[in-house]
């Protein structure tokens, strides 16, 4: 009988304790405003799932992009969770190092994501990591200042359009610029801008066979353009701006157009940070005639580094945060106005996110004028609309990036610029093994 | 008139020593002073005089408890300190006491690890930590910045201890003293300052040290370093945010470094002059 009693104890102590043990989930992500939104709401999701708990990793987004990458290639283990971009996705699919979600649940509606954004996150049609929050990048202006210059912002401008309108805008005695764009050196800084421009002036990073092409004239032309504009009419020291910078500058009035990614609309807006947030007008990207515009895509997404051992939690917590009612539940505790954008065609017809956000539909539309996988007029052998999905890009881009913020600080002519740059990629390629 | 120049000259020097002083410390009270603005306030540019909010450190504290992070810090810099005093005074003592003729090659050897970048060794280190189950552990870490300080402390400790006269040990010897005996109750009270000095330089570089303390930790012995790192962000300015952060990370080994500077100074300039 004591026996029996001890075995039955024993029993019921340690499924107790299995019960009681729940299963930790580690979460690596980026200190984006929706993000950190998201680490206040997970209440709700830990009600719904007692047996886990989330661990946040919040690292900057270049520490972040080295420590994943150290940890997923080395087969670490530190994370269940990454939050990674397009640009990661396709390349770390393709090494098997990530998860296909093919467990998201019945109610999840894969089908209801933007077309575009699934397409960059997606290899062979299997989705390797769920949107979070997607963007693509437009024009935002001063409607007061447009005014004044006796011009009317077109919904799709030229770029001969911004040119004369940014002249007109110019007031160097008030401190305001024509237009604010990204220099600052980087893959991700001024490259995304630049690469993203070069498409609407026809212009390629590489040919079908993986040849450069920075010594053709459409890089030329896209090169030369930008630099004569923010000589002309961008601030001081625009070879230091990045997307921070010209946020900073633009909330204060400085900026007549800032044209930059979508998810700044929700920013430049905000009347407890900006100065002009009544007086903002939203357009696409400027284009030259050539059947692209210069707007590029991004989505940073939760994925699912293989090494994990806690697939299955995992991928209900990548569920929960990338769902529909997910969405609902940041409307319900913040307005509709702060529910993560640019991942879900439902959100965009929601009349009540229409009337809450009046930049849904211009981001809705630049988002899906976006390819890609046909970035450019002509052909390209890679995917990418703002970088090149190939694991040389995050070095390559850097060092052109750097040629080109130096040829707008007036460093190096543009034509100097444009040699050296392809010179780098041309070693690249070589050494990759692209050019045979 | 001789005595008029010298305080002529001391008012000078000592005016000269206020501004470097100043700009060097500018950068540290600005942080301060824009952890006390609101994010509006923050990017509008130069302004010395801030509102004097305190909305960025409540908004700090609510997103990533602080005392977690400060906890590790107090335990990795003070717990590497310790190990490295271990590890380096019995090695400065034979550096200084008994020379061998490696014993300036291996000192330089030893300062020569330090000029390798560490990104180089990250890879290998990570699959060492990996393989031995150290990632995000405590003991790891302090095992990692005490090898990375380790250099430094045994070449100041090996300059104090030569300015000790070997005679001293000689005589403990002929009084008896074994080994030990020598090292603990002779050599390390004569070398206090000298210690103390190593010490507290050691606490500091073992705090503020941020490529390891960041890539080789997640949750559990993550530090302020990471604390920090946690509230930069790529699109958005949560500058008053990101200094109020700051402020919160330094403050504590500040104010250690202001109450034990006298200690600081005196163990710094031990044996500068003869």
């Amino acid at each position: 009988m004591k026996l029996r009693t001890l075995t039955l104890g024993l029993l019921s102590a340690s499924a107790l304790a299995f019960a009681a043990h729940a299963e930790s989930i580690t979460i690596a992500t980026v200190n984006n405003g929706d993000m950190v939104r998201m680490q206040k709401l997970t209440d709700d999701f830990t009600k719904a799932n007692p047996d886990i708990t989330l661990n946040w990793v919040t690292l900057e987004e270049n520490v972040l992009r080295e420590r994943v990458t150290t940890d997923i290639a080395t087969k670490g283990g530190q994370y269940d969770v990454m939050t990674i971009g397009t640009y990661e996705v396709p390349i770390w699919a393709k090494q098997s190092w990530l998860l296909p979600l093919d467990k998201l649940g019945d109610d999840y509606d894969t089908k209801d994501i933007i077309p575009a954004i699934a397409g960059g996150l997606s290899v062979d049609g299997k989705l390797y990591a769920a949107p979070f929050y997607g963007e693509s990048s437009f024009v935002m202006y001063r409607k007061d200042l447009m005014e004044k210059a006796g011009l009317t912002m077109p919904d799709a401008p030229t770029w001969d359009f911004i040119k004369q309108a940014a002249d007109k805008m110019t007031d160097r005695a008030n401190g305001v610029n024509g237009v604010c764009l990204r220099g600052k050196a980087g893959w991700g800084e001024n490259m995304a801008f630049l690469t993203a421009m070069s498409n609407s002036f026809g212009a390629r990073w590489f040919d079908e066979k993986w040849k450069p092409q920075f010594d053709q004239p459409e890089w030329k032309n896209t090169l030369q353009f930008y630099v004569d504009l923010m000589k002309a009419d961008g601030p001081e020291g625009a070879s230091s701006n990045g997307f921070n910078e010209n946020l900073a500058l633009f909330q204060q009035g400085k900026c007549g157009m800032w044209i930059d990614a979508t998810v700044a609309a929700s920013f430049v807006s905000d009347p407890k940070n900006s100065t002009v947030a009544d007086k903002v007008g939203y357009a696409l990207a400027p284009d030259n005639g050539l059947g692209k515009r210069g707007n590029w895509l991004w989505a940073w997404s939760l994925a699912i580094p293989a090494g994990t051992q806690k697939a299955e939690a995992a991928e209900k917590f990548v569920s929960w945060a990338t769902s529909k009612a997910y969405a609902e539940l940041v409307a319900s505790k913040e307005g509709w106005a702060n529910a993560p954008p640019g991942t879900r065609s439902s959100l965009y017809a929601n009349p009540e996110y229409q009337k809450a956000a009046p930049f849904a539909k211009m981001t809705l539309d630049s988002i899906n004028a976006a390819d890609p996988t046909r970035p450019t007029v002509k052909p390209v052998p890679y995917v990418g609309v703002q970088f090149v999905a190939i694991p040389e890009f995050q070095g390559l881009g850097t060092t052109v990036g750097q040629l080109f913020s130096a040829a707008l600080a007036g460093q190096s002519s543009v034509d100097d610029a444009l040699k050296q740059a392809q010179d780098a990629a041309t070693a690249a390629m070589t050494e990759g093994g692209y050019i045979q | 008139m001789a005595r008029a120049v010298t305080t002529q000259h001391k008012t000078i020097a000592t005016a000269a020593a206020w501004i470097v002083a100043l700009l060097i410390f500018f950068p540290i009270l600005y942080t301060v002073i824009t952890s006390f603005k609101s994010e509006q306030e923050a990017i509008q540019g130069f302004n010395l005089f801030p509102s004097g909010t305190m909305e960025s450190y409540s908004e700090v504290q609510a997103q990533s408890g602080y005392f977690k992070f400060f906890l590790n810090s107090v335990l990795l810099s003070v717990g590497s300190t310790i190990l490295a005093l271990l590890v380096a005074i019995p090695a400065a003592w034979s550096m200084a006491f008994s020379p061998g003729k490696w014993t300036k090659d291996i000192l330089m050897w030893m300062l020569s690890t330090k000029m390798m970048p560490a990104v180089a060794v990250l890879f290998p280190m990570y699959l060492i930590f990996r393989d031995t189950g150290l990632l995000d552990s405590r003991i790891g870490l302090m095992i990692m910045l005490m090898l990375i300080n380790l250099p430094i402390v045994v070449w100041m400790l090996y300059t104090y201890f030569r300015e000790i006269p070997g005679e001293i040990l000689e005589a403990a010897r002929m009084d008896g003293a074994s080994l030990w005996n020598e090292i603990v109750y002779v050599l390390t009270p004569m070398a206090i300052p000298g210690i103390a000095s190593t010490m507290l330089l050691n606490i500091i570089l073992a705090w503020n040290e941020a490529f390891w303390t960041i890539r080789l930790t997640t949750t559990e012995a993550a530090p302020l370093t990471a604390f920090i790192s946690s509230f930069s962000s790529p699109q958005g300015l949560f500058w008053a945010k990101l200094s109020a952060a700051s402020t919160l990370a330094i403050a504590p080994i500040l104010i250690m470094g202001w109450f034990s500077q006298k200690q600081l100074v005196r163990g710094l300039t031990f044996g500068a002059v003869k």
